[in-house]
């Protein structure tokens, strides 16, 4: 079971603010929802080695040569708030 | 026109080579069909130019799922947030179908950041099922697999997770086919669960499919995990399934089929053995806890994919009043949609200091069983076959409040995923829904061991021959 308190932080640590309503929500359907997963826990698994991905890769490398980025004002074209050819965001500091 | 329409990919673009169709005719004709779009399958739709250059898809008009970055053309995955969005670059995968002399011809509706089984969680409102608009069309690429089966694009392109190609080509009734993870480049598709995406085609037959995935695999310099089929893709050509043998899950029962369903796959089970092809059981006792390691893996691979969308470099910023981090959580408060919500806490969670072994490190040692159980089955058989979906299309709105019951239609197409291996669904047949209802379309589910999709697309033309014939 999920609690309340466990969705507010985890909220807090994906910097997703959740309305009220969202964090009741939210406890009852991850609750079901890690229920369900919970069944993976029966399995016995100790000898297994995890899989981060399915393709047999080697290091693939390339030259480390310089070559053109992308055009500067192209890219804070896409930007929400750009300034002085960067990206501009509310002061760290600002009084809350 | 109408004739124009009716000819497959392979046939239109045979034409076209020869002279025989013009090609800004062909494309012309696709727009207007496109235009009448009441589906709200497309995002946006091409108002001109045309598909240049020569090639195996020399003047085919493509429908690209709203995932993939079109340099200069709106590309929003489905969400709020990227509202606007103008990539700087285009996706590997429409770089090479333009190459290869196609052009594209809309981008698709979709759910948001491909997460959904419905089209109904894009934050540009649901897609209908051409073959009943009171229904949904699955997902997550169901924009894609609406335009192909509503006669608004002759193909389409579209990426799949834990079965989102598959599953909407099943509910409206095309094929749909997931290559290897590693087929096709990942570059340009915007991220969900980057160990999991793949991008594939979906078309009216077997033979557009491998037209489409030949032109589009490859290794790309751009996509460190993109490996190419070796050898490329030859046209599907077999007439019969002798000596080939397809596995049967015996763990299949554990999924709740329904019984129209049921009945489809058993028929098409005959068809492979009047073919020549030999039925057998094979065990595949992980893959029911498929859907468990997957809505693990997944969303925690989510929820680092997305931390990007901060409202700082592209799409959408909710201005607050405080400071840095109260602008983040404005703005992914207000960009994203409940699932997505979802499955980012899931994964956060998933992920976090003491759950961390007992969610997401378990998860990862089940996705090793999963595959071994394949390697194993493989030995035995050539293919492993299921139905693609237990459903057929469902009602729209009817699983929008059980988030468990909508994971479950993933049921038979996330261990494929997990595997990475190919996997393909072509239309087998129709069923009534569970109650009655409309005759509507069911999927049947082919999958290989890993780089063997000529192998898998032969067999896949030779079944679609015989339910068609």
């Amino acid at each position: 079971m999920i609690e309340r308190e466990q969705v507010l932080h985890v909220a807090k640590l994906a910097r997703l603010r959740l309305s009220e309503a969202e964090v009741e929500k939210m406890a009852g359907e991850l609750s079901g929802i890690l229920e369900h997963v919970d069944r993976i826990s029966e399995l016995e698994l100790d000898d297994v080695a995890p899989t981060s991905h399915v393709v047999d890769l080697e290091n693939v490398l390339r030259p480390d040569e310089p070559r053109p980025s992308w055009p500067r004002d192209d890219v804070l074209e896409q930007a929400p708030d750009p300034a002085d050819g960067a990206f501009r965001v509310p002061s760290p500091q600002a009084e809350a | 026109m109408a004739e124009l329409l009716e000819l497959s990919v392979a046939e239109a673009a045979g034409k076209i080579a020869a002279g025989e169709v013009a090609r800004g005719e062909y494309f012309e004709a696709w727009r207007d069909a496109a235009a009448g779009d009441e589906l709200n399958a497309y995002l946006w739709k091409a108002e001109e130019g045309a598909a240049e250059g020569d090639g195996s898809l020399a003047g085919i008009p493509v429908a690209v799922k709203d995932l993939f970055c079109t340099r200069g053309i709106e590309t929003t995955a489905g969400s709020r947030i990227l509202e606007g969005h103008r990539p700087l670059y285009t996706a590997t995968a429409v770089r090479r179908l333009a190459e290869a002399g196609a052009g594209v011809l809309g981008k698709t509706n979709m759910d948001e950041f491909a997460m959904g089984s419905s089209n109904e969680n894009s934050a540009y409102g649901p897609v209908r099922n051409p073959r009943d608009p009171s229904r949904v069309p699955g997902g997550s690429s169901g924009g894609s697999a609406a335009v192909v089966a509503g006669g608004l694009a002759p193909c389409a392109i579209g990426t799949d997770t834990g079965g989102s190609i598959r599953q909407p080509a099943a509910l409206c009734g095309i094929v749909g086919l997931k290559p290897t993870y590693g087929a096709i480049s990942r570059y340009g598709m915007i991220a969900f669960a980057s160990s999991l995406d793949q991008c594939g085609p979906l078309t009216r037959n077997v033979s557009d499919a491998a037209l489409l995935l030949g032109a589009m695999q490859g290794r790309d310099p751009c996509d460190s995990t993109s490996v190419g089929i070796e050898g490329g893709v030859q046209a599907p050509n077999r007439e019969e399934l002798k000596g080939l043998r397809f596995g049967v899950p015996a763990e299949l029962s554990h999924g709740a089929i329904e019984p129209g369903v049921r009945r489809v796959f058993d028929a098409t089970l005959k068809r492979i053995e009047d073919l020549g092809g030999e039925i057998a059981e094979v065990p595949l006792p992980h893959a029911e806890h498929g859907i468990s390691a997957y809505y693990v893996i997944a969303p925690a691979e989510a929820s680092s994919n997305l931390a990007r969308y901060d409202g700082v470099r592209y799409g959408m910023r909710a201005e607050g009043e405080g400071d840095v981090v109260d602008m983040y959580e404005s703005t992914r408060a207000a960009g994203f949609g409940d699932e997505v919500k979802r499955r980012i806490m899931l994964g956060t969670y998933a992920l976090s200091s003491g759950y961390y072994e007992a969610y997401y490190g378990r998860a990862q040692k089940v996705r090793t069983k999963i595959a071994e159980d394949f390697t194993t089955a493989f030995d035995r058989v050539d293919f492993v076959v299921t139905p693609t979906s237990p459903s057929v299309a469902f009602g729209l709105g009817e699983k929008t409040d059980d988030p468990l019951a909508m994971y479950m239609n993933d049921f038979f197409t996330v261990p494929m995923s997990l595997a990475g291996i190919p996997a393909i669904s072509i239309p087998a047949g129709t069923a009534q829904p569970d109650g009655g209802g409309p005759q509507l379309p069911v999927g049947f589910q082919i999958a290989a061991p890993a780089f063997a999709e000529q192998r898998l697309l032969d067999a896949a033309y030779a079944l679609e021959q015989a339910i068609d014939g």
